[in-house]
């Protein structure tokens, strides 16, 4: 393939072009790098745009008392503690500026009376934070970002003459393999999928952001893009991954009709005032209150409806729970046979808000249950249950430069990266997640091209990774992709789902393994041209290791938290909340290595009342972190 | 209620290709972008097809249904009658890559062609003041999700491969009256430039685009029209060129 082979050369090579990836690229080139952003859909369709509620940011524009210190406490309250501490620090500060700046390039945000960017309640935030545009604040971000992209492009024509000097978008590409020379990145190599053919790309920096993992499972919310190919790579690479055993199963996708079940339903609905109810009319949540929560949410309907106009005086609703505790619970629900003819349990926002305020408020919403399921949800209820949206584990990443450690020159934001969110993530901190960390990862790799500069790929190398792709063409095998894939998609649903346990767990890996071997006899049909067959070859490889890490930590993690919950192990541990799972593979299996997690500064440890701390820490850690260090 | 379809898809790519007839099961509830992976799962394993969320949110599975152009994933195959062979081909406005596939660049070129939005210099972040009445009609166009049916179904461009120099199409003339309508956008030619460099004069308000509009964006009533009625005023009336550059700055304080 070598004399045909596509190559080129830039200061810094970006693997996707959703929130985080496009944010990297922006930082980077105002830096003075060239930038290569890859995608594998057409430009502007990365799983950005499905985010619906909003980008959580403390502006304070909704309520005064908000500030960075309360998003910190609510994002590690979330994530039950388990949050790399210094991600949740950085991206609390951070996030407001990094909204304003997306106004300043274009964006346009609901407003409040005053002219501000509007904010709207979530689940787990204490103020209104999110900043939205009805609920299609996703769409707005990648819109923004990429109109933002043009410009860059745009003036780099008029100064230097060409458009794509600095920045060239390679959409529909497929990244295979990072290189290595010398235990650095020197590039990464992969195939158009458009024709197949192979292209590489010489850089000394590689940022990967590629979003999640969802179609790891049968029931996702997530695109066919989330396969998790940024965590592949980096365990390829060399790299870990922290705490893959932590999945969010998002508590509302629909049910109904089968075609579109997992579909998001967006927890605008019930921030808006949406209740959830059994099939016996139940609005169950207040039954499902945790003890670390009682004294924030309301125990009874009444204060529970009185919130959404008085929110000084009453406690929050239950519906506005984390997602973990409300994903569970609707799961208990049908599980206990008070589902819905379909599967679900019911969320109705009709009762509450009249026809004209939900289409407005909810249009996509609207439209989606309106054309998708013939539902008109200004009238009757939908029906919803869980559906995995989003993996909280990802690459193990320094903080503050988004570096991948143990792999120099690989770089990790957004989704594909882990430690942020800890044990479950709260609704609207991906979108900030992705502004904050895209730009800390351009930084990052801004900083390291300096000071380390090229570093020339090997012809021995490129052979190795054009061998690789060549592969599944000259395999005799008779295994087909598409249900590997399926199968795949069943043993994680049924097996290293909401709830888990040993036994499963454990058949879950021998059938991975099994997966895994009979993918070595998969023969592709067809040519290179656009072969969505071929295609899946390589993604399917990237869901094999997600599934193994994911099955394999949890195993290990003996306790239940977040996204992650045991029925042999039904409480949350304060021991193994000190300790993240960090999982390496070494070319045939996945190992997972118990690491101590980072203590948290004297001064974050202060935001904090002891008596909350006491419900997550050992007593050892409270003693010792109230006399600690900063 | 399981059923069968029947399909008629392209096959072949820029040189050659035809119709091919597949039988297919749907089940209740699915879209016509179900039945094309099912096909390609048990019975054409290469047909490429190009889809992202299947939601109706990222515009990427646009194909033409029965010579009309379409969503896949948010066509209903119990749309369709049982005996009906539907045919499903590619955007016809675009070259064909592979199958369903087509090379969509050209949307991507006009892209590039359309000036950026520029904020006043001074303008520091958070400090923008808006009221959601003037952000509202360019939100209207900022909930386009460019799956370029507006694009296909052009008959400007449709079946004039020589028009598409200097026309950019309905998907750029809303993004031209989103910048237009912007409160914070200091560029003030957009109508002319519309009209002078983006071929906006082309376009003879036939709606076909409007009707296509997954999104439901009122692309002629409230982004066309408009601008050619204000490209008029302001070809011709000087004083209301200076009223609608002084309305521009009063979002900003």
């Amino acid at each position: 393939m070598s004399n045909q082979l596509e190559r080129y050369k830039y200061d810094v090579v970006i693997i996707g072009a959703g929130g985080a990836g496009l944010r990297a690229a922006v930082e980077a080139r105002e830096a003075g790098l060239s930038v290569a952003i890859v995608c594998k859909s057409l430009f502007g369709k990365a799983h950005t745009v499905m985010a619906e509620g909003g980008v959580a940011a403390s502006m304070g524009n909704v309520n005064e008392s908000d500030n960075w210190m309360v998003h910190f406490r609510d994002t590690m309250r979330g994530g039950k503690f388990l949050n790399n501490y210094r991600m949740a620090e950085l991206h609390a500060k951070e996030a407001p500026e990094r909204v304003w700046e997306l106004e300043v390039w274009g964006a346009l945000f609901d407003r409040t009376k005053e002219g501000k960017i509007s904010q709207r309640n979530f689940g787990g935030h204490e103020y209104p934070r999110l900043a939205h545009v009805g609920d299609r604040t996703g769409l707005e971000l990648i819109r923004t970002m990429q109109q933002r992209i043009v410009a860059l492009q745009q003036k780099d024509g008029r100064d230097h003459g060409d458009a794509e000097k600095f920045i060239k978008v390679f959409a529909e590409v497929t990244i295979t393999e990072i290189l290595k020379e010398n235990g650095k990145v020197s590039g990464a190599y992969g195939y158009r999928r458009e024709n197949g053919e192979e292209i590489l790309f010489e850089a000394p920096a590689v940022i990967l952001a590629t979003g999640g993992a969802g179609k790891t499972f049968k029931i996702t919310s997530n695109s066919w893009e989330g396969t998790g190919d940024g965590h592949a790579l980096a365990l390829k690479a060399g790299g870990h991954l922290v705490d893959m055993e932590f999945f969010q199963f998002h508590p509302t996708g629909m049910v109904w009709p089968p075609s579109v079940r997992g579909l998001l339903v967006t927890e605008s609905v019930r921030g808006d005032g949406g209740v959830l109810t059994n099939s016996e009319g139940k609005r169950f949540m207040f039954d499902y209150i945790p003890d670390v929560f009682k004294d924030k949410y309301a125990d009874n309907e009444a204060e529970a409806d009185r919130w959404y106009t008085d929110q000084a005086n009453n406690r929050r609703p239950p519906e506005l729970l984390p997602r973990d505790e409300v994903a569970r619970a609707i799961n208990s629900e049908i599980k206990a046979g008070r589902g819905t003819e379909h599967g679900g349990v019911y969320l109705d926002v009709s009762k509450r808000l009249p026809a004209d305020v939900i289409k407005k408020k909810l249009p996509s919403m609207w439209h989606q249950f309106y054309e998708l399921a013939g539902v008109d949800i200004t009238k009757e209820a939908m029906e919803v249950g869980p559906t995995c949206h989003y993996v909280m584990g990802g690459a193990w990443v320094e903080p503050d430069t988004a570096a991948v450690i143990d792999v120099p020159g690989l770089f990790a934001a957004g989704e594909c990266a882990g430690g942020m969110h800890g044990s479950n993530r709260l609704g609207g901190n991906s979108l900030s997640d992705l502004l904050v960390f895209g730009r800390r990862a351009g930084l990052g790799a801004v900083e390291y091209v300096k000071s380390n500069g090229a570093n020339p790929v090997s012809e021995g190398s490129v052979a190795a990774a054009a061998a690789k792709i060549e592969a599944p063409f000259n395999n005799p095998g008779s295994e087909n992709p598409y249900a590997l894939h399926h199968e795949l998609q069943e043993t994680a649903h049924n097996l290293v789902g909401i709830i888990r346990t040993k036994t499963e767990l454990e058949e879950a890996i021998a059938k991975i393994a099994d997966l895994r071997a009979r993918a070595k006899n998969i023969g592709v049909s067809g040519g290179r041209q656009f072969n969505p067959g071929f295609h899946l070859t390589f993604d399917l490889d990237n869901m094999l290791l997600i599934a193994e890490a994911a099955a394999k930590s949890a195993l290990i993690r003996e306790e239940s938290r977040g996204g992650h919950t045991r029925e042999d192990f039904p409480t949350m541990s304060s021991t193994w909340r000190q300790v993240n799972n960090i999982t390496t593979w070494d070319g045939s299996s996945i190992a997972v290595e118990q690491k101590h997690l980072p203590d948290l500064t004297k001064e974050l440890f202060d935001l904090f009342d002891i008596h909350e701390l006491e419900k997550y820490m050992t007593s050892d850690e409270l003693s010792q972190s109230r006399g600690g260090s900063n | 209620m399981a059923r069968t379809m029947k399909l008629r898809i392209f096959r072949g790519n820029s040189k050659d290709g035809g119709l091919q007839d597949v039988s297919v099961e749907a089940n209740e509830g699915e879209v016509i972008l179900d039945v094309i992976h099912r096909v390609q799962a048990e019975q054409i394993g290469d047909l490429a097809v190009r889809w992202n969320c299947k939601a109706g949110k990222c515009g990427s599975c646009s194909v033409e249904i029965n010579g009309k152009p379409r969503l896949a994933c948010m066509t209903q195959v119990a749309s369709f009658d049982e005996a009906e062979t539907v045919t499903i081909t590619p955007l016809r406005a675009f070259p064909v890559i592979k199958d369903l596939v087509t090379d969509v660049s050209f949307n991507y070129k006009k892209a590039m062609e359309v000036r950026a939005y520029e904020p006043p210099a001074d303008l520091k972040p958070g400090e923008a003041r808006m009221q959601q009445i003037d952000v509202e009609r360019s939100q209207e166009f900022r909930k386009c999700i460019e799956c370029f049916l507006c694009q296909d179904t052009c008959h400007v461009i449709r079946d004039h491969e020589e028009n598409k120099k200097s026309f950019a199409g309905p998907r750029f003339f809303i993004r031209l009256a989103e910048l237009d309508m912007h409160p914070l956008d200091t560029i003030r030619n957009r109508k002319q430039s519309a009209q002078e460099e983006h071929g906006l004069g082309m376009c003879n308000i036939t709606k076909c685009c409007t009707e296509v509009c997954p999104e439901h964006i009122r692309i002629t009533d409230n982004a066309i029209i408009p601008m050619k009625e204000r490209v008029v005023d302001v070809k011709y009336d000087p004083l209301r060129w200076l009223g609608s550059v002084i309305r521009k700055r009063e979002g900003i304080n």
